[in-house]
């Protein structure tokens, strides 16, 4: 018997471990979980919390022990992101309009994770849509960052965004791992802000089947956790063709784990010149150079590379996402399920109206708005076209900078995490969050944030790495030669 | 001749297009699994993806593309072996995506055209300007509840093309005309049942008028006529409408309209002013169509026989007159029942397929068509199997049954369905040649009408047909005419 307050500082692959050991049964584990989760309410992390299901994940994984089938994630629960669409248990992606929706089915993602046997702690909040880079867009709350500066303060910070409930929950030690999305920075931002790993994987890795729709052409689902073993052995599980997704990879799954190295010699790691911008704290500067001393001392080769057209990145994502997104969302008008808003005597166009109004947060109808104003005839050339090209050019830097090197190594954002409610009243502030992390989503490359060190304030900070398409393996040796380096152990007080 | 329209200040012409919606023959929407049969319950056909539920994902389905690509092929348009999904963007409550997934930008199929005959040997060619592949939408039902509105997405999802024709027509006639080849060639190809009335095929009529020899008009759309009959009409209430307009000092304005039947009338639905913007853009969740050179080989061997080579072969191969290969080629079914009839017909009698083929049609297009045009039957519902029409034929070929009896012992098919060997054999309707038989009849009449033998004798031939009369009679029609003129002439003049 292990103390259930012992349990919680285990992580995915540990637990699994354990279990399989026989040091512990799943139920002790996934009860471990779910007292911490419910003693977690102070963080707003999650939106359901479903003890029960942990439960019967764990119950189902010590059966099957006993009669000598172990699953790849048996004795594992986990938090999964409100994106993803759960059979019988409520899913919203954060937003009033999709208020009280049970889905009758169950995203590829999480049927996967479920059949190798993790259970699930819970639905986890998030921005709005997965729109959001500090957790404030949701309609259920913001969630609030397990850190705190080490200023005395108790400023409430944010937890990144859009996957905040994730980050914060793994952060604060009450799930051992969530799922999350990454549309232009989902998964790395809040990963780097709240000292975990997470990592987005090539697009169409993951099945978008299941997922809520936030911007097609850029959404990818990957794991967020504390260590890069574990966020690889998720990832294994969440990865693979699916049918159902015209976007989806159709290639074997390599044993990323398994072949996890940090042995980093005869790789070339491309420092690109263009994420050093204006204003970056001299901190991030400083992080990026202990990075560049990390992989090359496990024996990586350092090369300066160019990716001349990154700061068109950021407006080029701010056309496509919201474009994607102002048609994907156009199925919420409250004619078939969730949110319907009548009132007296309207006419469809009326309740359209009304339930839109109603069910959508500022965040969301901001760009809503910018997406069918791009796609406008008149300005769809001028907007979306010339977006699209730009994208194509960026993807060519990458293939270009890619020539001369294996891997990028860059911070994964412009600073620590902020205060809540510092940057909610100017967008463009927090659109500027994701400067580093949305290149790599408009070429659909793999990407991770890893820990790597804290700020003045004693605030986590991340450092990214981005490799070629399909090298997740590349991408993960990097995270874990990092990680073994950056002996990165600082944690959040518990305050909650 | 020219169709004009005779107005106040002079003749006018009328300028046709035509976008047909076809709605592609298949078991499965799309892009989802559910199924598209027609008149099931409300919402029985519906998948997740149909209904557009949160995180649904199309996926195309292959044989939709197929049916569309091999109906290209039909019209002679190259296929455009990259071709890409679009979203059209609009809120409406049959469309639960809030977009139909179309091409816009980059379709399927490039530009074809058909050839048709626009009556008295008037020939023509028919541009297509494009062949797209899209989603059809919902249906709203307003009369289930006195204040509430029931949607239906049994056809959400289902595939279509559409069908975009040049403004190559200039009369209702040659519309009529081009809507039937076009949907016989898609009934050839399989790729849609052609079936207006039950809203497989509708089509939306852009009309304009002008002076001869002037340019183009300023068109309308009159939106979603099912049925070539209503085109036809909706054509000429509508060009005659813009011409009184015009006439009276008006101007058209560039508008969707609507056909009513009833009235056989059109009404503006929505003007070019308050029309959607749809923001179309490519969809992202769609990956451009690639094909490949092994399907595009296939769909090309899998094509049929087309109606204009069937037209050729019928008349230069096997001797059908034009009037009657007309007929046949017109629907595939006529010549999924003509051609085994040919088979075994020539089979039956030894003789080759194009020296029977005439005497075939002819019984095909008139005593086959006559009689399932009484019965109110369509071919594929014939109560005559090909091969039974074979084995009737034979039997006037080798002399077993005249005319006459032909005709008798098909009417007994048409409502038993029996075999006419077996009914010839059962009813003795079997016309004899007997000579001994013939001659002894002959006599018992001559013996009594001598009276009419003399005036014969006496110079009045047209008697001779009452003898025949007479005699067949008296054979109960079973005689073998030519041998009954025989022996009468011998009897007679000998």
């Amino acid at each position: 018997m292990t103390a259930p307050n012992t349990l919680i500082e285990l992580g995915v692959t540990e637990l699994r471990d354990g279990f399989r050991a026989g040091d512990f049964t799943a139920r002790e584990g996934a009860e471990a979980f779910n007292a911490a989760v419910a003693g977690g309410k102070a963080l707003n992390a999650f939106i359901v919390e479903t003890p029960e299901h942990a439960l019967a994940a764990a119950d189902a994984a010590d059966a099957a022990r006993a009669a000598g089938d172990v699953k790849p994630l048996a004795g594992v629960p986990l938090g999964i992101k409100d994106l993803f669409c759960t059979k019988g248990v409520q899913t919203t992606a954060a937003s009033g309009i999709l208020g009280g929706f049970v889905p009758p089915y169950e995203s590829t993602v999480t049927a996967k994770l479920f059949a190798a046997g993790a259970g699930m702690l819970g639905k986890l909040n998030m921005d709005q849509f997965a729109m959001g880079s500090s957790n404030e867009t949701s309609a259920f709350g913001n969630v609030i960052s397990p850190w705190r500066r080490n200023d005395g303060g108790n400023a409430p910070l944010a937890p990144g965004g859009s996957s905040g409930g994730s980050s914060a929950a793994v952060a604060a030690r009450i799930v051992p791992g969530a799922t999350g999305t990454d549309t232009g920075g989902s998964i790395r931002q809040p990963a780097a802000f709240t000292g975990i790993a997470g990592i987005k994987p090539t697009y169409g890795r993951c099945s978008r089947w299941g997922i809520v729709a936030f911007a097609s052409s850029l959404d990818q689902a990957g794991p967020m956790a504390r260590t890069v073993k574990d966020c690889a052995a998720l990832l294994e599980v969440m990865s693979g063709f699916d049918p159902k997704d015209a976007t989806s990879l159709d290639l074997p799954v390599p044993n990323w784990e398994r072949l996890l190295s940090s042995d980093l010699k005869g790789k070339r790691i491309g420092i690109p010149k263009e994420y050093r911008v204006d204003n970056m704290p001299e901190e991030i500067e400083a992080l990026w150079q202990k990075g560049i001393a990390m992989v090359r001392d496990a024996g990586a080769e350092i090369v300066d590379v160019s990716l001349p057209h990154t700061r068109y990145a950021l407006p080029t994502y701010y056309i496509i996402a919201p474009a994607e997104a102002s048609s994907n969302l156009a199925r919420y008008d409250g004619v078939r399920y969730g949110l319907r808003d009548l009132p007296d005597g309207a006419n469809l166009q009326e309740m359209y109206a009304a339930t839109r109004a109603e069910g959508f947060g500022a965040e969301v109808k901001r760009r809503i708005l910018i997406g069918t104003y791009v796609l406008s005839a008149g300005f769809y050339d001028a907007y979306y076209t010339q977006a699209q090209k730009v994208r194509a050019l960026i993807v060519r830097d990458f293939e270009q900078a890619f020539e001369t090197c294996d891997l990028l190594l860059t911070p994964t954002a412009p600073s620590a995490a902020f205060g809540l409610g510092e940057k909610s009243d100017d967008p463009i502030a927090m659109y500027l969050n994701d400067v580093f992390t949305v290149p790599a989503s408009l070429a659909g490359l793999p990407a991770m944030s890893v820990p790597a060190g804290l700020d003045s304030k004693g605030l986590p900070l991340g450092l990214q790495i981005i490799g070629k398409a399909f090298d997740e393996q590349g991408v993960l040796d990097a995270g874990l030669a990092i990680e073994e380096r950056a002996g990165f152990t600082a944690r959040p007080g518990k305050w909650w | 001749m020219s169709y004009r329209i005779q107005g106040a200040t002079g003749e006018w012409e009328v300028v046709i297009g035509l976008e047909v919606h076809a709605q592609i023959a298949t078991e499965a929407k799309l892009f989802s699994g559910a199924a598209t049969a027609f008149g099931a319950e409300p919402n029985s056909q519906v998948s997740l993806v149909d209904a557009a539920m949160p995180g649904m994902l199309p996926v195309p389905n292959r044989e939709c593309i197929r049916q569309a690509v091999r109906t290209g092929m039909a019209i002679e348009a190259p296929i455009n072996a990259w071709s890409r999904f679009d979203r059209k963007n609009y809120f409406y409550a049959d469309l639960p995506q809030g977009y139909q997934i179309s091409q816009l930008y980059h379709p399927l199929v490039g530009e074809g055209s058909i050839h048709i005959e626009a009556g008295e040997g008037a020939e023509k060619r028919i541009g297509i300007e494009r062949i797209h592949v899209e989603q059809d939408a919902g249906k709203l039902m307003h009369d289930q509840h006195p204040t509430r509105s029931y949607v239906d997405l049994n056809r959400s999802g289902v595939a279509l093309m559409e069908i975009v024709s040049r403004p190559d027509m200039r009369s209702p006639a040659e519309a009529g005309a081009y809507l039937r080849k076009l949907r016989a060639i898609l009934r050839y190809v399989g790729s849609c049942d052609g079936n207006m009335e039950e809203g497989s095929m509708r089509a939306d009529v852009n009309v304009s008028v002008r002076k001869p020899g002037e340019g183009f008009g300023t068109r309308t759309e009159t939106k979603n006529v099912n049925s070539v009959r209503f085109v036809m009409a909706a054509i000429e209430h509508e060009a005659q409408r813009q011409v009184d307009v015009i006439e009276g000092g008006g101007r058209i304005v560039q508008e969707t309209r609507l056909f009513d039947p009833d009235s056989g009338s059109t009404r503006s639905m929505r003007s070019k002013e308050d029309a959607h913007d749809y923001r179309y853009f490519p969809d992202p969740d769609l990956p451009p169509l690639v094909l490949d050179d092994a399907f595009l080989a296939e769909c090309r061997e899998s094509l049929p026989e087309l109606p204009d080579a069937k037209r050729e072969r019928y008349i230069s191969g096997l001797g059908v007159t034009a009037a009657n290969a007309d007929v046949l080629i017109a629907e595939v079914s006529n010549t999924r029942f003509f051609e085994p009839l040919v088979a075994e017909l020539a089979r039956r009698t030894g003789k080759a397929e194009a020296d029977v083929a005439r005497a075939a049609s002819n019984w095909l297009a008139s005593d086959l068509f006559g009689a399932l045009n009484r019965l109110g039957k369509e071919i594929d519902a014939s109560p005559v199997s090909p091969a039974q029409g074979a084995e009737l034929l034979a039997l006037v070929a080798d002399g077993t049954l005249s005319g006459t009896l032909a005709k008798q012992v098909f009417e007994i098919m048409l409502e038993s369905g029996e075999d006419p060997g077996a009914i010839v054999d059962a009813r003795g309707l079997k016309q004899t040649s007997d000579t001994g038989a013939i001659e002894a009849e002959i006599a018992k009449v001559l013996a009594a009408n001598a009276d009419k033998v003399a005036d014969y004798r006496g110079g009045k031939d047209k008697l001779f047909g009452f003898f025949v009369g007479q005699t067949m009679k008296a054979m109960a029609g079973k005689a073998n005419p030519a041998v009954v003129n025989e022996l009468l002439k011998k009897a007679l003049d000998g």
